[in-house]
């Protein structure tokens, strides 16, 4: 598996697209993460309404891994509730794994397919899904 | 001897096997040389016993290794003696050991300074002193590239100050400590000073006599020794005025049911079995190192950074991180890439055979003060050659090109 696996056209469309960057208003809650191999760190914001996203929000300062992963949350993430944060948590960890549904809940996930040979790489795509469930997670209890 | 760099890569069993590998990540870890692998499987396979505890003749043979590795240790740093090395894990486990040890004696409003340019090894360790014994830590400032801002010394080495612990050399920037400035600020107040040495001791010998320090510390793993061994080196006095950190086998005097008393140094800092082999390993290539042509090294290296510090300068976006001067750092070359991640530019390079570390490269403070949240680092040792130079910049342009 190359380096050029990784770095496909969807991967840098995806991370391009800065999807769902910025900052919301109000949030109902947040939370902070920070990968400690490389200093990356996301900010998710989430507002919800009976425990369902209705307005998402992240910063992003890492790598093109990262800022895709992100950016698919962007995109797709409003609607979830937690239960189902960590179901598409848990797929990136099958895909990974090598157990990935046959079907991945969000076509963009297809594209971290290749970051399963990259052993060290598998915390820059997990990272904005944890910080995401820490972010409903505050919110859920505020 | 002369030198040829060809030559000497034939003295490392990994890189012999793997022709087409530019390791460019000794700052992380050194390759193995023979040497010190020749020494650690002759000993596991001839004079392989627990040390300092058994009479029979192959214990005696293993005392015999562990204690003729403690001197080449020291011959290596010109150390009064052998007594004044202390076999650790690293030098994490060297400094922890030092900061538990030596922080005993601290008590709050006594002050230990710092940089911020230190690995999060000569970092952390201090915070947590900070938190049991409520000690201030005092940071000394760094200059636009990197280096000690050492023109206000006066102003944080205190009559509060109990130790100064800095770098020899930054992992990130390369950049050499000015340490006669340090020793001198920190004796003018009955300081003492800690070296962490772990990326000098793999460019050439280390005169703690001649640097006028009170402990040093550093790691096999980057002296091209097995990893899992370290040293603290500490004068004899300032050794003997420690209590112990970790206690078990091997540091005590004698143990009652009431009380124990500690051996002498550098025993009583070896609780329980230490890295024997790894020691083993690390004094034989200490004894192979210091019999290399170093000047003729220095030169080659020099001539290596220069080479691609020249051929980064043109890479458009790219910044430096540490002095421009070779003559004020080591071959410890950092740089960010605009618009591109390093761990993004590294894994490109991955695929060009070119092995060099992206981050933040275990100095967060350090980064901080640049701005930036990592950098790629490659990181130069005399194995190195004109082609591993070559393969790391033709891999950048091959990550601009994709990624930019």
């Amino acid at each position: 598996m190359s380096a050029d696996d990784l770095y496909q056209q969807d991967i840098l469309d995806l991370a391009n697209s800065a999807d769902g960057a910025g900052r919301l208003g109000a949030p109902d809650g947040a939370a902070q993460g920070d990968s400690p191999l490389c200093g990356d760190r996301v900010r998710m914001e989430v507002r919800l309404d009976g425990g369902h996203i209705v307005a998402l929000a992240h910063e992003t300062k890492g790598c093109l891994l990262c800022r895709a992963a992100a950016a698919a949350i962007g995109r797709r993430a409003v609607g979830l509730d937690a239960a189902r944060v960590a179901a598409l948590r848990g797929e990136v960890a099958e895909l990974f794994a090598g157990q990935a549904a046959a079907v991945p809940s969000w076509p963009e996930l297809q594209c971290f397919e290749p970051v399963r040979a990259h052993r060290s790489r598998h915390g820059c795509v997990l990272l904005p899904f944890d910080v995401l469930a820490a972010a409903m997670d505050n919110a859920n209890r505020a | 001897m002369s030198f040829s760099a060809a030559q000497w890569r034939g003295h490392f069993p990994l890189l012999a096997a793997h022709p087409k590998l530019h390791y460019l990540d000794n700052a992380a870890t050194g390759q193995l040389c023979e040497a010190a692998l020749d020494a650690v499987t002759s000993h596991e396979l001839q004079h392989r016993a627990n040390v300092l505890r058994g009479t029979y003749r192959l214990a005696e043979q293993a005392d015999a290794a562990y204690e003729n590795a403690r001197r080449q240790v020291a011959a290596y740093l010109n150390a009064a003696g052998p007594e004044e090395v202390v076999f650790t894990a690293g030098t994490t486990a060297a400094i922890n050991l030092l900061a538990h040890a030596f922080g005993e004696g601290l008590d709050a409003g006594d002050e230990v300074v710092l940089s911020l340019a230190e690995h999060h090894s000569n970092f952390v360790p201090w915070q947590m002193l900070r938190e049991r014994r409520g000690v201030a830590l005092r940071f000394l400032p760094l200059a636009a590239d990197g280096r000690l801002d050492l023109s206000r010394l006066d102003e944080f080495v205190s009559q509060r100050c109990k130790l100064v612990a800095v770098t020899h050399a930054s992992n990130v920037t390369g950049a050499v400590t000015d340490l006669a400035p340090l020793v001198a600020a920190a004796r003018a107040v009955g300081a003492r000073v800690l070296v962490d040495g772990a990326q000098a001791v793999q460019h050439g010998q280390v005169d703690v006599a001649a640097l006028g320090v009170d402990f040093y510390a550093f790691s096999g793993h980057k002296a091209f020794a097995p990893t899992g061994v370290g040293v603290l080196w500490g004068r004899s006095e300032a050794l003997a005025a420690l209590p112990p950190f970790l206690g078990g086998g091997g540091m005590i005097g004698r143990v009652t049911a009431g009380e124990t008393t500690w051996a002498p140094p550098p025993r009583r800092f070896e609780a329980g079995t230490p890295p024997i082999a790894q020691a083993v390993g690390l004094g034989a290539a200490l004894d192979w190192l210091r019999a290399q042509p170093w000047a003729d090294m220095h030169a080659h290296t020099a001539r290596l950074a220069q080479r691609l510090m020249d051929g980064l300068a043109v890479l458009p976006g790219l910044t430096f991180l540490g002095p421009r001067d070779l003559r004020q750092r080591l071959p410890i070359v950092s740089f960010t890439l605009a618009g591109i991640h390093p761990h993004d530019a590294c894994q490109i390079l991955d695929g060009h055979g070119v092995a060099v570390r992206g981050g933040h490269h275990c100095a967060q403070p350090l980064m901080d003060c640049f701005g930036v949240a990592g950098a790629v680092r490659a990181s130069l040792v005399p194995y190195n050659d004109e082609a591993d130079v070559g393969a790391l910049l033709a891999g950048l342009k091959d990550a601009m090109r994709k990624l930019g």
